[in-house]
């Protein structure tokens, strides 16, 4: 991942891709939850865009905790909080590191997840964003501990996340608004678990020169 | 869809915009922060709440003397951001402490708690008090629990009297809880509603249909069924609220019968004969009746009930004058 030129490319394509998936992310809500996922995430992930021209000469720490406050103070619901506790966790990460290394991108990760999971009061197996984070973390971990390259640990990350998406379609709801539907939330994707399979994604392809 | 609206992004500033230009003597508005703030501020335990627009009047219409001293208001059904919650805080906060009222859902309660870590960084105190009275949600390990619907009304006037009395942080917090504690709520709709920025209902139902135990943001209900009368509906939730409380004859309640923001008040009325219908026969005494838009979900069509049960303390709160916009009482 590199420098913060690199990490500031990424971000941006990361907004690109939610603000891409705006409906699709809406529609996925729709009949779970209260249909307003795409639109709050792509709220604010045009505001972390507007603000990334600025920031060329902000360090990695100071990149994502900006577009940690961004997300925490526009998008609301639970995603904001949520999103933003992790691009926050992930900038203690970076604190005071010049380049994201190998092992900083498992930390960044394994971070990130765990302020998820700790924020939500959540774990693994509840229809939730932690359905793609999870696996696709120990998958990140697995593949750079092989010694995979960046951008293959990454896709095989991307892939383990969009299983977990598609795990998410045979289970029950128990945490966040979809879990008032009971049963009858078995056979909707979680929309949380999508956008979270987008980001891991869209890293994917940026390193991979897509 | 057809709303009296010019751009679907700005419903919530122009809206607030319009409230402060209609009640210039009870609130003002932190311009960009979407919050509306009491004046005239007294030194006391101050309460603010907020969710999500499209409930109105709640929250900020019951910014005033004896119920709220700030109400936060997130774009439409969202919960508002922390950054927004905690310049309420700083903006009410006189020295004896802030009480937030939250109603029970993921977001809002992320939102607020970190408001109130950003406020305890800054040095002041909050408490929070959590509403979940809606009973057609199974409160269990398996879901989020119950969520809070229109007996959040109850809690903002009864415990912003304590606060009003000059009752103490942890004083007022009690008085929420055992409010929570005694208030029940249950739903029901006939038509959905549509968030401006989404152009299109929420959800479906057919013209024969109605959707039961549905919460206040269009979420699916427990489940669907033809349309009944009025008699059979209002007993259905009325029987799902008395299963799940214990009342006995000669109990004083509070009764609110809240329309939903498309229902006509004849029809929230004849709702209200019918639930007496029910608790008169049973000894339940009706210390106060409350009919009208409390909390609304934007245009639906449909209603809920609340009974809270009473006892001297809370009826003596209750009662307490309180003048808000949308709740005055002498």
């Amino acid at each position: 991942m590199g420098s913060a030129q690199s990490l500031k490319r990424i971000i941006d394509a990361i907004g690109d891709a939610i603000i891409e998936n705006k409906e699709y992310l809406t529609d996925l809500d729709r009949p779970i939850g209260d249909s307003d996922h795409g639109f709050n995430m792509a709220k604010g992930f045009s505001v972390v865009k507007q603000k990334l021209p600025d920031m060329d000469n902000e360090s990695v720490e100071n990149l994502l905790k900006t577009v940690a406050m961004a997300l925490i103070s526009t998008v609301g619901g639970a995603s904001g909080p949520l999103y933003g506790t992790a691009f926050l966790q992930a900038s203690k990460v970076m604190k005071g590191k010049d380049e994201i290394g190998r092992e900083d991108v498992v930390a960044i990760f394994e971070e990130a997840t765990q302020g998820v999971a700790k924020r939500g009061k959540s774990h693994q197996g509840e229809k939730t964003m932690l359905d793609a984070l999870i696996p696709a973390t120990e998958t990140l971990k697995a593949e750079i501990a092989a010694g995979a390259p960046l951008a293959e640990a990454f896709e095989k990350a991307a892939q383990s996340a969009l299983e977990g998406v598609e795990y998410t379609k045979t289970i029950i709801a128990t945490k966040g608004r979809a879990s008032y539907l009971g049963e009858r939330s078995i056979g909707h994707q979680d929309p949380g678990a999508t956008s979270s399979y987008i980001i891991i994604d869209t890293v994917a392809k940026a390193l991979s020169g897509g | 869809m057809k709303k009296i609206i010019n751009n679907p992004e700005q419903v919530v500033t122009e809206m607030l915009e319009g409230v402060v230009k209609a009640h210039p003597d009870y609130v003002t508005c932190i311009p960009d922060k979407h919050v509306l703030v009491r004046k005239n501020l007294t030194k006391k335990v101050t309460l603010v709440s907020g969710g999500g627009s499209g409930h109105e009047p709640s929250h900020g219409g019951y910014v005033g003397k004896g119920m709220l001293d700030a109400a936060v208001a997130g774009e439409v059904f969202t919960s508002p951001t922390p950054d927004q919650v905690f310049e309420a805080i700083k903006a009410i906060d006189q020295g004896k402490g802030v009480l937030m009222v939250i109603k029970n859902y993921t977001g809002d309660i992320l939102n607020f708690e970190m408001a109130g870590e950003m406020a305890e960084a800054e040095g002041i105190e909050t408490a929070s008090v959590v509403v979940n009275d809606d009973v057609a949600v199974e409160d269990s390990l398996y879901t989020t629990g119950r969520r809070g619907i229109a007996g959040t009304v109850l809690i903002h006037k009864i415990a912003g009297a304590a606060a009003e009395k000059g009752m103490e942080l942890a004083e007022v917090k009690r008085v929420a809880e055992k409010v929570i504690a005694n208030v029940r709520s249950m739903g029901m709709s006939l038509t959905p509603c549509t968030i401006p920025a989404a152009g299109k209902p929420g959800f479906d139902l057919a013209e024969d249909e109605m959707e039961i135990g549905l919460g206040i943001h269009g979420e699916p209900g427990t489940h669907r069924e033809k349309i009944a009368d009025a008699a059979s509906i209002v007993k259905q939730l009325t029987d799902k609220i008395l299963g799940d409380m214990k009342l006995a004859s000669g109990d004083e309640v509070a009764l609110m019968i809240n329309g939903l923001g498309g229902t006509p008040l004849m029809e929230l009325y004849i709702a209200n004969n019918e639930v007496r219908k029910i608790l008169d026969p049973l000894g339940i005494k009706i210390a106060k009746t409350l009919v009208g838009n409390f909390m609304t979900s934007i245009e639906m069509a449909g209603f809920s009930v609340t009974i809270l049960k009473l006892d001297d303390e809370i009826k003596e709160l209750l009662n307490a004058p309180a003048d808000t916009p949308a709740f005055k009482q002498v």
